[in-house]
């Protein structure tokens, strides 16, 4: 049980935010190409998802699995999106990436008038809390299963 | 394992005369500082512009409401669930356009304003222009895009 890596894009499809805690796998391509490749995916997914939906869509793309891991996404009202991605246990990771979103980002990002919003969050408070809690979280272990 | 305290409750409370003592204190000081009203408005404006692109996230985060589906959830959800939010008054929505496009916040006692008497001389001045950079500011925060 473990969480591999989560991203977080603003509005503008700029990766704020990446972190990784048990990944055995690169992509083989730069890091700035795979966040615009992560964030031309969601896009179109999202886009996706809203035009094929048989019914009145509520809240759009939620996740995609493979037989190795699912990928988590939630999205704000403001346009920023959080990724995260974990192994197959986790079934529903919305509410942790909810608490990310309200006790991490707004307490220490937004509340923060240094921390310029729309660019890298450079702030080591904020770096540090979210790695505590990553680990702190029931799901996680330091090995992937 | 233990989970991280999270904290429960994040409204913290403050004095509303506090507030409202510094917010007079705010526009007499750049009323000293630029001696013209208009220009003051525009500061004010800009001011609140900062604030309501980073209260809309906090905005976001305590309330988890969700997109507005038009433009009069959008209205009442500033009226009803914003105002009361930060600072404890509900304006009244009202006067809105035939096109539906424009309507008015009435506010019965604006806690910016309790003890406040503009002089003759500042006819021009928007007191409370704070307050409208603060919408312009966080609406542009979750306008839609094109998808």
């Amino acid at each position: 049980m473990t969480v591999h890596n989560l991203y977080i894009f603003d509005r503008n499809g700029n990766c704020l935010f990446y972190s990784e805690w048990n990944r055995k796998k690169q992509a083989g391509i730069s890091k700035d190409e795979e966040f615009k490749l992560m964030y031309g995916m969601l896009f179109s997914i999202r886009s996706f998802v809203s035009k094929m939906s048989p019914l009145d869509m509520k809240d759009g793309f939620l996740s995609f699995q493979t037989s190795k891991y699912r990928l988590h996404y939630y999205e704000t009202p403001s346009g920023l999106k959080f990724v995260m991605n974990t192994d197959l246990s986790v079934s529903n990771a919305r509410e942790t990436l909810q608490h990310i979103y309200s006790n991490l980002y707004v307490e220490y990002i937004v509340k923060n008038p240094v921390c310029v919003l729309g660019h890298n969050l450079d702030s080591e408070l904020f770096s540090s809390r979210l790695d505590a809690f990553i680990r702190a979280l029931p799901y996680y272990s330091p090995r992937a299963a | 394992m233990s989970r991280q305290s999270n904290r429960t409750t994040d409204s913290k409370k403050m004095n509303s005369e506090l507030f409202t003592l510094t917010y007079g204190a705010l526009v007499t000081q750049l009323c000293k500082d630029y001696e013209n009203d208009e220009e003051v408005n525009k500061q004010l404006d800009k001011m609140g512009y900062n604030i309501g692109v980073r209260l809309i996230e906090d905005f976001l985060a305590r309330s988890s409401i969700g997109r507005c589906q038009d433009f009069r959830e959008t209205a009442d959800v500033i009226a009803k669930v914003a105002f009361k939010m930060y600072l404890g008054v509900t304006p009244s929505v009202t006067n809105w356009s035939p096109a539906g496009d424009e309507f008015s916040l009435i506010l019965e006692n604006n806690p910016l304003v309790d003890f406040v008497e503009l002089p003759d001389n500042h006819n021009t001045l928007i007191y409370s222009n704070l307050l409208c950079g603060v919408l312009r500011g966080a609406l542009e925060m979750v306008k839609s895009t094109l998808f």
